[in-house]
């Protein structure tokens, strides 16, 4: 019979450094059904074995407060063919035992792990694993994750269990005579509601009554029609009250405690004190969190983190990208010019490639979080942060989604959006996620680089940190109001744990960068791969009717004999080309668009030519620069080279630097790329993704026009 | 015995969680991280804007908010270490 494990544990306990080893590369993630929690799966070869292995999410408790709580525990009720391996942190064991102790409670086959004992002996605790295994009466097993050792001990004791005779271990803990009675009492109850036995067990349903779990009251109550359960547990709670000033709750969570207590006592040995056992990482506190040091690391750590994605990041980004436009070329080459080789080149290649440009980018970046988060020092900059983003309705773990994201510029609210996957509670995460977008990524920088240049000249860099500075302002004042409004209610609680410091493994960055990696292709390859080609289609169709064509073939014709034999002749032939490409983008779908939704976008100084380039922006932020090119007839414009559009934009008497300033305002603001909104999708859902789109254009257009407007008012008044 | 409030601590100062009041939620997410009555820690300290609060315990360091922390009372332990 095949046998089926799950990983549980604590956060911090080394959980999926041990998956890490059970499963090297033989994994996946994927998201529980309808939640966002991260569900890792993976194939255990051992002996000739392929073995399951569900890596459930850390959680400290099975409350079911929280959702990783709660997709855990619901697991385990739906999963019940499983063998659990609780990987518990031997430094810290008692903490860790709170949760063990409460699988055992609920009957599951289980296998502690008890990790790091390399570390609990050089931090000099003992611990005495066969009498851990003999007083809580199940078996123990010493593992070292990092260094894959345990697992042979780990299969041998799986081996051990038949699931199918498995009743469940026994294990009762004593909460003193006056629940144990009560819990007794209820169990006979429970055990006549089959709709709360088919799926948890009686003994402990009652308890978990006792303890006011919300899942449990609402079943139990609504298959008790006497309400019988629902006195009882009125009585013990004014008795309780009564005799000990606390709730039935309270006191089981310490009589589990005390339990705990009791078992460490007996089982581990202290031989130093607890100063001395942490003073690497309280020395390492003291200046990394220090009120003076701690920021100015932490912004030391924000420029390595950028300079290095770049430095690192631009050399293979450059190979793609030769690499695409190398196909590019050579598809030019081969297929026919007309409609299936522009569909080739300028809808797919250059579609896709685009977004695989990201790929290297994304990789360091999530190298190096993965690495600051495994190291422990995430933990610190929520710490030290959490007071500046409370203020906004966010959590201090917000403050990497929004440094990635363009936080400094040149950031990418792709891997910013999936970042927030550090923000365990829900309302943050989608109020981070929503605004993050709107800081200044790195695709909006070549726009801000061309109008600054050609109407601020000199003053340009400022402009530039204003524009930054505007992007923050913007994202944490609609996460404020967001947080007012829509997604409003208390912060989830911030308690937390601050990990020791530890040096993370390669094995595990790697692992967790290439899965990023792996995600983000996929999409790539689908559902980008799509929309590039929508959006290549709009660009391109409707063709100009051949009359039209002729007129413009007919004007180059006179062209070249007007100026055959001089040395004008070829630019004046790209001129009337560039004619053509116009006329071509202002007959399709965008143009037309573009064109019709001209009498609103005036209201902010935008022509047809600019809500060309802003629709095709939605593509892609860097494809607005050589978008406007076109439509200014200059064919398609280099973004690293914009001199003759800047010259343009400059010579257009309609675009001056109020029209500059409301079209940056609006590149800043408006929906993300569609790779974000797609990414958005995947981490909150379709509807919010939506949402982010709609309300950030709103928003975009509402700021602009009211500058224009204003602005304009104060120049003819 | 006289009860303080968390918040009320000093840095470097030690004590013991006598009590937790606050919301059943926040009661139950404060003692899944291992603070409840009887507990021994030490004020670490406090993040750069003084808020939140870092404590050491015996085995882990743990970090809350001001306005959690008022959720918890605690019997000061007199002198240095």
């Amino acid at each position: 019979m095949s046998i089926s494990l799950a990983l549980a544990g604590n956060p911090n306990s080394g959980k999926t450094t041990l998956f890490n080893a059970l499963t090297g590369a033989r994994q996946h993630v994927g998201n529980y059904p309808g939640v966002t929690v991260e569900k890792r799966e993976g194939n255990w070869v051992i002996n000739g074995k392929t073995l399951k292995v569900t890596d459930l999410p850390g959680t400290y408790s099975l409350t079911a407060y929280s959702l990783e709580e709660k997709v855990a525990r619901d697991y385990l009720l739906e999963n019940r063919s499983s063998v659990v391996v609780d990987i518990l942190d031997a430094t810290n064991l008692e903490r860790h035992l709170f949760l063990a102790v409460q699988f055992m409670e609920l009957g599951v086959p289980l296998i502690l792990a008890v990790n790091m004992m390399d570390e609990a002996e050089s931090s000099g605790i003992e611990i005495d694993i066969k009498l851990l295994a003999s007083l809580l009466n199940i078996p123990v097993v010493p593992t070292i994750a990092r260094e894959g050792k345990g697992k042979k001990e780990i299969f041998e004791e799986l081996e051990k269990f038949d699931i199918s005779t498995f009743k469940g271990s026994g294990f009762e803990i004593s909460y003193g005579e006056l629940i144990d009675e009560e819990i007794l009492e209820l169990e006979k109850l429970i055990n006549g509601f089959s709709s709360v036995i088919q799926k948890y067990p009686s003994r402990w349903a009652a308890i978990k009554y006792l303890e006011e779990d919300p899942e449990i009251l609402k079943i139990v109550d609504k298959a008790d029609f006497k309400g019988e359960a629902k006195k009882r547990l009125e009585d013990l709670k004014n008795k309780t009250r009564n005799l000990f000033d606390m709730d039935p709750e309270t006191i089981i969570s310490d009589k589990r405690y005390g339990y705990i207590s009791g078992i460490v006592r007996q089982a581990v040995r202290y031989k130093k004190e607890s100063a001395d056992r942490h003073k690497m990482t309280d020395k390492i506190d003291a200046v990394l969190t220090h009120s003076i040091t701690g920021p100015v690391f932490m912004a030391l750590v924000f420029y390595i983190l950028f300079k290095a994605t770049f430095a690192f990041g631009e050399i293979p980004m450059g190979w793609l990208e030769s690499f695409f436009g190398f196909t590019g070329d050579v598809v030019t080459k081969i297929v026919p010019e007309g409609l299936l080789q522009s569909l080739i080149v300028s809808g797919i290649i250059d579609g896709v490639g685009g977004v695989l440009g990201f790929v290297p980018l994304i990789a360091i970046m999530f190298f190096m979080i993965s690495f600051l988060e495994d190291a422990g020092y995430m933990a610190r900059m929520a710490y030290m942060l959490d007071r500046v983003f409370r203020t906004f309705g966010l959590h201090g773990a917000s403050v990497m989604p929004f440094i990635i994201s363009g936080g400094i510029p040149g950031g990418c609210a792709v891997p910013g959006v999936m970042a927030a996957r550090t923000l365990k509670s829900r309302k943050e995460r989608i109020a981070t996620i929503l605004t993050a977008p709107l800081l200044m990524c790195g695709a909006k920088v070549p726009v801000f680089v061309l109008l600054c240049g050609a109407f601020f000249g000199e003053k340009a860099a400022m402009a530039m940190f204003w524009l930054t500075m505007g992007g923050w302002a913007a994202a944490l004042l609609s996460a404020k109001l967001l947080r007012s409004t829509l997604i409003k209610g208390e912060s989830t609680p911030f308690i937390m744990e601050l990990p020791p410091y530890r040096m993370p493994t390669l094995k595990g960055v790697l692992l967790h960068t290439w899965e990023r990696a792996k995600q983000y292709i996929k999409k790539a390859g689908t559902f980008i791969l799509a929309i590039s080609i929508v959006i290549w289609a709009m660009m391109t169709f409707p063709q100009l009717s051949d009359q039209e064509v002729s007129k413009y073939e007919q004007i180059k014709q006179n062209v070249s004999v007007e100026y055959e034999g001089t040395q004008e002749l070829d630019a004046k032939l790209l001129e009337a080309d560039n004619l053509l490409r116009q006329a071509e983008l202002k007959n399709s779908i965008a143009g037309r668009l573009g064109t019709a939704i001209t009498p609103v976008t005036e209201l902010a100084g935008f022509d047809w030519k600019t809500n060309i380039a802003l629709i095709g922006g939605f593509a892609a932020k860097e494809v607005i620069v050589s978008t406007l090119g076109t439509a200014y007839s200059l064919g398609e414009t280099d973004p690293d080279a914009p001199e003759a559009l800047s010259d343009k934009l400059i010579n257009d008497p309609d675009f001056d630097y109020i029209t500059a300033i409301s079209l940056m305002i609006f590149v800043l603001l408006y929906a993300p790329c569609f790779v974000t909104v797609v990414a958005t999708a995947k981490e909150i859902g379709w509807k919010w993704a939506m949402f982010g789109v709609i309300s950030n254009t709103v928003l975009a257009f509402g700021l602009s026009a009211a500058f224009y407007q204003t602005a304009r008012l104060g120049i003819f008044s | 015995m006289v009860l303080v409030c968390l918040r009320q601590m000093e840095k470097n100062s030690h004590g013991t969680i006598k009590k937790i009041n606050g919301s059943r939620e926040m009661e139950r997410r404060i003692r899944d991280l291992g603070l409840f009555p009887g507990v021994k820690f030490k004020v670490e300290g406090r993040a750069p804007l003084k808020d939140p609060v870092a404590l050491r315990l015996d085995n882990c360091k743990i970090t809350l908010r001001n306005n959690e922390a008022d959720n918890i009372m605690v019997e000061p332990e007199g002198g240095e270490s």
